[in-house]
């Protein structure tokens, strides 16, 4: 079942384009990382997929039309934002008494549990908790609900290491199952590549490359060069060459890997690497031709 | 299969989705409550003016005894001496909610936004009609039932004080329940009070609507429409007729709803001053009611349009 699905999705600021026609496809069971630089529209994308934002083209998450029946998908989606934005003068208590009022699949137990393992007490109010532990407060409710499609948005930003690392072990160990689909943009990219299934790279409002993780893997292969070799890896066509240490390294699309065994040490690419290598390649003045 | 069952397993199984009268009260229902959690004030304000209205009334109650036995002779003045207190203490616990009205609203859908909360609301199934409706049920529903209670309370416990003080005193409170009328009194309080709701929800609303749409300084563009309107009107046509109508809302209510021009004007204690009659046929009760769902239905809209701030 397709959970996301955009077509020429576009999104104008004044004379600022944010989205310059964006098709994507969100298969139900996935977690898709959505990266980019910033101002690339990855926000501005959420935001409409979870109709906080008005927008032309066609979208359609979970069958229905975010900006015109918001509060209707609202039941089956729930969304994690890059800031903090649970109300301050907000009672823990009084969160978890709300949620349990508004929301029809809000299952109170689950975040009580989520919170029994967390230091936050039940009278504390959201000012009074440290940026971490409104990330997990936050984390908690959301988990709660059976949601479909779960959105975050930059949802450890200013987190340290050790909260991003629980962050995402709870929302893989607790929450996420097949029949759930999560979509997460975040710029901590090298943190979440185990738990992605697929990613896309957006720039300047535009999908960039689409790929799902076995494509990464059969797809794109990086050779450290042996030195003397470093003509003939040059001639093989590729994508992009970086130096660490005083050695290059050559990243290929569809590179031969037995002819590339033979210039040097072969491996898979991390998303960062492919990232840097699709977005130093591609042309700086991509001018938004008409779609 | 027997329904009470429930299995852990059975967790991740789409639950059954609440009944439609449920999806449209329940949410209501919880967004009142969230809003009476965000601003106390709603409550406490009224009840510290409560608070102060009885402490200063309890000077009267215990000077009572004197004024009866002083002016026992003079029916009239005795009546007045003894209900003046009474019929004047609501007015403050409704100034206080009046007040307390117009600066909540004045934040209520600006605030969400300048501290960017809007998107947790906004992450819920509670629709921006529902959001707008529970945040203008606050002036016009809940700050008048607040203050009713608050005002009965005072009442009673001003003519429970006022009897004992009495008794204590050798003196019958006989005189004192036969010139307080305390089946007209709270029904006068009732009658106020949902009168000045309907009176001044346009005003609430217009307030909502602008705090919806600003994008700062709520309060300067609430009063600036009106000015412009007025210093255009003088300008170009040499009139005073938006005055007028700004006038007319702010004392409307007494003229329309009540017969004041008969013994002390300001006080009202008994039913026969009461003209619901007028008050319902008076068309600027209608026009108001009529811009105050204008308002309601462009917030709702724009609460759905706007974004943080």
């Amino acid at each position: 079942m397709t959970c996301i699905e955009t077509r020429g999705l576009r999104k104008r600021f004044g004379t600022t384009v944010a989205l310059d026609g964006i098709d994507l496809r969100v298969e139900e069971g996935r977690i898709l990382g959505i990266v980019g630089p910033n101002g690339a529209g990855k926000s501005t994308a959420l935001h409409a997929m979870l109709g906080l934002t008005s927008y032309e083209g066609e979208l359609n998450v979970l069958g229905l039309d975010p900006w015109t029946e918001r509060d209707q998908l609202m039941r089956e989606v729930s969304y994690i934002s890059d800031v903090a934005v649970l109300p301050r003068w907000m009672r823990v208590a009084n969160a978890l008494n709300y949620m349990a009022g508004v929301h029809p699949r809000f299952d109170r137990s689950k975040a009580e549990a989520f919170l029994a393992r967390t230091d936050i007490k039940r009278s504390s109010k959201v000012r009074e908790l440290s940026k971490g532990m409104v990330t997990q407060l936050h984390l908690a409710l959301v988990m709660a609900i059976d949601a479909k499609l779960l959105v975050l948005d930059e949802p450890t930003l200013g987190l340290d290491l050790l909260y991003r690392k629980r962050f995402y072990d709870s929302l893989l160990n607790d929450y996420f199952d097949r029949g759930r689909t999560i979509v997460v943009a975040t710029h901590q990219i090298d943190e979440i590549q185990d738990v992605l299934t697929d990613f896309v790279f957006v720039d300047r409002g535009r999908v960039v490359l689409e790929c799902s993780m076995e494509d990464l893997e059969s797809r794109y292969c990086e050779v450290m060069v042996h030195p003397e070799q470093i003509a003939a890896a040059q001639a093989l066509a590729p994508i992009h060459e970086r130096h660490v240490f005083g050695r290059s390294i050559l990243l290929y699309d569809r590179g031969d890997r037995q002819q590339l065994s033979t210039l040097g040490e072969i491996r898979t690419p991390s998303i960062a690497d492919l990232f840097i290598a699709v977005m130093d390649h591609a042309p700086t003045t991509a001018k938004g031709t008409p779609a | 299969m027997n329904p009470t069952t429930v299995h852990p397993d059975a967790a991740f199984e789409p639950r059954v989705i609440a009944p439609a009268h449920n999806a449209m009260t329940r949410p209501l229902y919880w967004s009142i409550r969230r809003e009476l959690w965000e601003n106390r004030s709603v409550y406490l304000a009224p009840l510290i003016v409560a608070g102060v209205v009885l402490f200063a009334s309890m000077f009267s109650v215990f000077g009572l005894p004197r004024r009866i036995e002083t002016l026992a002779s003079q029916p009239a003045k005795l009546h007045a001496a003894i209900t003046k207190p009474f019929a004047m203490a609501p007015a403050p616990i409704m100034l206080a909610s009046f007040l307390v009205g117009l600066f909540y609203s004045l934040d209520a859908l600006y605030g969400e936004r300048r501290d960017r909360s809007i998107l947790f609301w906004k992450s819920l199934p509670v629709s921006d009609r529902t959001v707008v409706l529970s945040k203008a049920s606050i002036p016009i529903v809940v700050l008048p039932l607040i203050a009713l209670a608050l005002s009965l309370a005072t009442f009673t416990i001003m003519l429970l004080a006022a009897s004992a003080i009495l008794l204590a005193n050798g003196m019958s409170p006989a005189t004192l329940w036969r010139e307080v009328h305390f089946i007209q009194e709270p029904l006068t309080m009732l009658y106020g009070l949902t009168v000045h709701a309907l009176w001044f929800a346009p005003v609430y609303c217009w307030l909502l609507l602008i705090s919806a749409w600003a994008r700062r300084m709520p309060l300067l563009w609430v009063i600036l429409p009106p000015f412009a309107i007025v210093a255009i009107e003088r300008i170009i046509f040499g009139s005073t007729n938006f005055v007028s109508l700004l006038r007319y809302r702010v004392v409307g209510a007494m003229q329309e709803a009540f017969e004041t021009q008969v013994g002390r004007p300001g006080v009202i204690e008994r039913v026969w001053q009461l003209e619901p009659a007028r008050f319902l046929s008076a068309p600027g009760l209608w026009l108001g009611l009529i811009f105050a769902g204008a308002c309601i239905a462009v917030a709702v809209r724009l609460r759905r349009t706007r974004e943080p701030i």
